[in-house]
């Protein structure tokens, strides 16, 4: 019943002419937390997925405690107590957690007797620090519990390795506190080693052990935790030294001219309850406006309901005229978006790379004469704003999916701002970025708003926030609760707002 | 950092593209269930080779043969068409009988009231006629799927039985020519009006109609920006709402559009070969459609192709029944395991993705 010690040995892997992984080896000590850093795109995802069976490995070994092993299948890796949390949830949600967990079980009977499974599982989720209520639908809890859950789960299938893939990218700060120090306190005592990859250095550093800095595919820095500074992990992943960071464009102030002014908006959420309340809002020309608040209390709602992805009650004006969403409105009035998750959010996957990137203006010259699309200016389009924009890819023809996280991102950050923007409405744009790609969305994103753009800038990271927005609105409940201008936010008072309760 | 920016090599070419799988896989479906076929008939005590020989020659064996494989591979076109622009946006509509036979039901009665007008106008208002039949039973699927959330692949094949039944209580009722006894028809339409037949090919003008709106579906989807759009919506509602399309629209627009398809594949029958409305227009052109489509991977061109090869088939059942005695429904048989041994190859292409992909 011990922990296991896994070590990967010169793992080569190549899609096509790309090779996503040149030689990397790496050993998880048992009961430690190995961290994998490095850009979007160095090959971290395809190297755990190497781990659990899901892609197979062109060349090198995998030992686990001395013993080599070939993993053919996620079954194998199931085998050997390997498991995995995604960065997307895959608990079914219209099911318990309960159920969720027993039917998860690779061995199911086909008679299940839940009064004993719930006896059981209760046993077994008693002696973990998680508290994950079991007999509520998964639909019902928040990300932090499902991604609890998640990981739940891989302890209750008897998963001695666990991989979280960038678990915390969905999560507020707090609950990615709470989430990774359960697992480090697994690891210490014994009962799990685990691999966390993330892009947050203060993660690594606070949760990790050892790390692992991937660099286009090959493994360049390797060592304690401890022993390794945040500049030189940053150095090791760009391979450059790290320039001081440019700082910001001045603020200019705001202009004085409305552009998105929101009345009374009220929208249900996808449970038919509402989400948003009545809620009103004005952002200004070249103005950017932060929404701080926990995810779920109407956020989603608000920036679909404004996209006209969501049905509403209440007026929504750009510039002066009504905003419902139709394609007509979005390129006169210059409304676009980086939404979370842009591969479900923004991206069509059984399209291509060149096509996703035409999304926006596929209707209009030169892309499209009369009702006659233009495949070559669409081409050259996308050839434009792959190299403008740094998008790692295996190709134009490539569909989203075999892109890197990272750059699923880019290329919609691509698609989008090169519009003729005049309202932005982005929600958590950095969730999943390297730090250097982070700098360069915020930096576009103050281009865009001292271009005269106005922001509208959803996030629940509050220092993003806080370096980035002349105001900040804090929702909760569907409801503004509190604004304050950047300059004089409190963060402990902004906290409390968000936390529902009035600031004493 | 320019170094690793842009685009990788071109991946060398693997084992088998995509595109060559997407025609190597139909055919050995097609191959499969020949196989299975051979056994079935082997267990009926007939050679194989035999049937086959005569599948070939009742089918394509003939000029005669020929006139009858393209007359019944107009409709399939058609009704292939009515499967495969909804699935451009994602839908599986499966209720083609039902419009095509309404639609024919339409083209049969539109005329009536004009005696002695001019050929063309007739013929056009025909198909007009039943294409906006058509169009609209397909539309209802549409609708309530957009606007109740009804499976439309559900609700296609329930309106397809009720638009069979309202053919045959209109058909049996209002619309019945006294004259016609045994087989209760509408009043014949003026033969002056009948679709004339194609110089030089003998088989009537509908095949014509078929083949040019295949090429103007294949031309729609391909390369207009009405395809392109078809295929955001298809690929996901969300993105394409958050891009500004009207989704309950497209999807409505592209049910009307295919319902249209299987309701001129109705007027056609009526206009080319019937001359009235009656119970020979439900011979099931629908439910092949939807083996046509699948087969020919919702492609309007391969459609054409493979509606040749299914007509053929069809062509070939009378000649089976006449030389070896073999039921009637052997065809359907055929056409059934054909059907069969494509989704099976479906189901394994997915995995096989799976595989090369690792
Ligand atoms: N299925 C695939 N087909 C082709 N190329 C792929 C596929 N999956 C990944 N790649 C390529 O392999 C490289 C590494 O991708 P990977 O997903 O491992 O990056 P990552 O380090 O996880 O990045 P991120 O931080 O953005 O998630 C990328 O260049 C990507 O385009
Ligand atoms: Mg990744």
């Amino acid at each position: 019943m011990s922990v296991p010690q896994v070590e990967l040995r010169n793992m080569t892997k190549r899609f096509g002419a790309n090779l996503a992984l040149n030689n990397v080896s790496l050993l998880i000590r048992s009961g430690t937390v190995h961290a994998l850093l490095g850009e979007n795109g160095a090959g971290k995802s395809t190297l755990v997925k190497c781990l659990v069976g899901f892609y197979r490995p062109d060349e090198g070994h995998i030992q686990v405690d001395g013993r080599e092993q070939r993993l053919n299948s996620p079954k194998d890796a199931d085998a050997l107590g390997i498991g995995m949390v995604y960065q997307h949830f895959t608990l079914v949600p219209s099911m318990t957690v309960a159920q969720n967990l027993v039917v998860s079980g690779a061995r199911l009977p086909a008679y299940i007797d839940w009064q004993s499974e719930l006896r059981r599982l209760t046993e077994v989720t008693r002696k973990l620090p998680f508290h994950v209520p079991l007999d509520v639908r998964v639909s019902q809890l928040s990300a932090g519990e499902k991604q609890k859950a998640e990981i739940v789960k891989q302890l209750y299938l008897g998963r001695k390795l666990l991989i979280l893939d960038e678990p915390t990218s969905v999560l507020t700060p707090a609950e990615a506190d709470e989430v990774l120090g359960h697992v480090r306190s697994l690891t210490r005592t014994g009962e799990l080693s685990a691999i966390l990859i993330s892009h947050k250095f203060h993660e690594v550093r606070r949760f990790a052990d050892d790390v692992t800095v991937l660099r286009r595919g090959a493994s360049v820095r390797t060592g304690a935790v401890a022993d390794l500074t945040d500049d030189a992990l940053a150095e090791a992943m760009i391979g450059e030294p790290v320039s001081k960071m440019v700082p910001h464009a001045p603020r200019l102030p705001p202009k004085p001219n409305v552009i998105l002014s929101i009345r009374n908006l009220c929208a249900n959420g996808d449970n038919g309850l509402p989400a948003v309340k009545d809620l009103s809002l004005e952002v200004r020309a070249g103005e950017i406006v932060g929404i701080a608040g926990v995810s779920g209390n109407g956020q989603l709602e608000l920036v679909e309901a404004m996209m006209g992805q969501r049905d509403r009650n209440g007026t929504i004006a750009v510039s002066g005229s009504s905003f419902n969403g139709t394609r007509r409105e979005i390129a006169r009035l210059g409304v676009y978006g980086l939404p979370q998750e842009p591969l479900k959010n923004a991206c069509i996957d059984r399209m291509s790379l060149a096509e996703n990137l035409a999304l926006r203006n596929f209707d209009r010259a030169p892309l499209c004469r009369g009702i006659a699309m233009n495949y070559g200016a669409l081409v050259e389009q996308a050839e434009r704003l792959v190299a403008q924009f740094r998008v790692k890819a295996p190709g134009l023809t490539a569909s989203m999916s075999a892109l890197s996280g990272g750059n699923v991102q880019r290329a919609v950050l691509a698609r989008e701002l090169t519009q003729d923007v005049c309202l932005l409405v982005a929600s958590n744009p950095t969730f999943g970025l390297d730090f250097v790609a982070c700098e360069e969305t915020y930096r576009r994103i103050l281009d865009a708003r001292n271009g005269g753009a106005a922001v509208l800038l959803i996030s629940e990271d509050l220092d993003e926030l806080l370096g980035l927005v002349d105001r900040i609105l804090v929702m909760s409940a569907g409801r503004i609760v509190h604004e304050v201008p950047a300059e004089s936010a409190d963060k402990r008072v902004i906290g409390k707002y968000m936390a529902g309760m009035k600031a004493a | 950092m320019s170094s690793i920016s842009g685009i990788e090599p071109v991946p060398p070419k693997p084992l088998v593209t995509a595109a060559q799988l997407s025609v190597a896989l139909p055919v050995l479906a097609v191959l499969l269930a020949s196989a299975i076929f051979a056994a079935f008939v082997a267990l009926y005590g007939q050679n194989p080779a035999t049937v086959f020989g005569l599948i070939v020659q009742g089918g394509f064996g003939s000029s005669f043969a020929w006139q009858d494989t393209l007359s019944r591979a107009a409709p399939l076109v058609l009704v292939g068409l009515a499967v495969a622009i909804p699935a451009q946006a994602g839908l599986v509509i499966i209720g083609g009988e039902g419009a095509l036979v309404l639609g024919g039901l339409a083209g049969a009665v539109v005329t009536l009231p004009f005696a002695g007008a001019h050929a063309f106008p007739m013929q056009c208002l025909m198909l007009l006629a039943g294409a906006l039949i058509g169009g609209l039973w397909f539309g209802l699927a549409g609708v309530l799927r957009q606007y109740r959330g009804v499976n439309e692949t559900i609700s296609s094949l329930l309106l397809s039985y009720i638009g069979i039944a309202v053919f045959h209580h209109l058909t049996e009722g209002m619309l019945r020519d006294p004259a016609s006894l045994d087989k209760p028809s509408t009043h014949p339409i003026d033969p002056s009006y009948m679709l004339p037949t194609l110089p030089g090919v003998g088989v009537h003008a509908g095949l014509a109609v078929s083949l040019l709106l295949a090429i103007a579906v294949h031309v729609v989807l391909r390369y207009t920006r009405w395809g392109f759009a078809l295929r955001v919506v298809g690929g996901s509602a969300r993105v394409a709402r958050m891009i500004g399309l009207a989704v309950n629209r497209w999807i409505i627009g592209a049910s009307v559009v295919a319902g249209g398809m299987a309701g001129i594949a109705g007027a056609i029958e009526v206009a080319a070969v019937q001359g009235t409305a009656n119970s020979s227009l439900i011979v099931g052109y629908g439910y092949s459609g939807i083996l046509v489509a699948f087969l020919a991977r919702h492609q309007p061109l391969a459609i054409v192709a493979v509606a040749l090869l299914i007509g053929g088939m069809q062509a070939s059942a009378s000649l089976l029944q006449r030389r070896l005695g073999l039921p009637d429904a052997t065809m359907l048989v055929f056409q059934g395991l054909i059907f069969v041994c494509v989704l099976v190859a479906d189901a394994i292409a997915q995995q096989l993705r799976e595989t090369t992909r690792r």
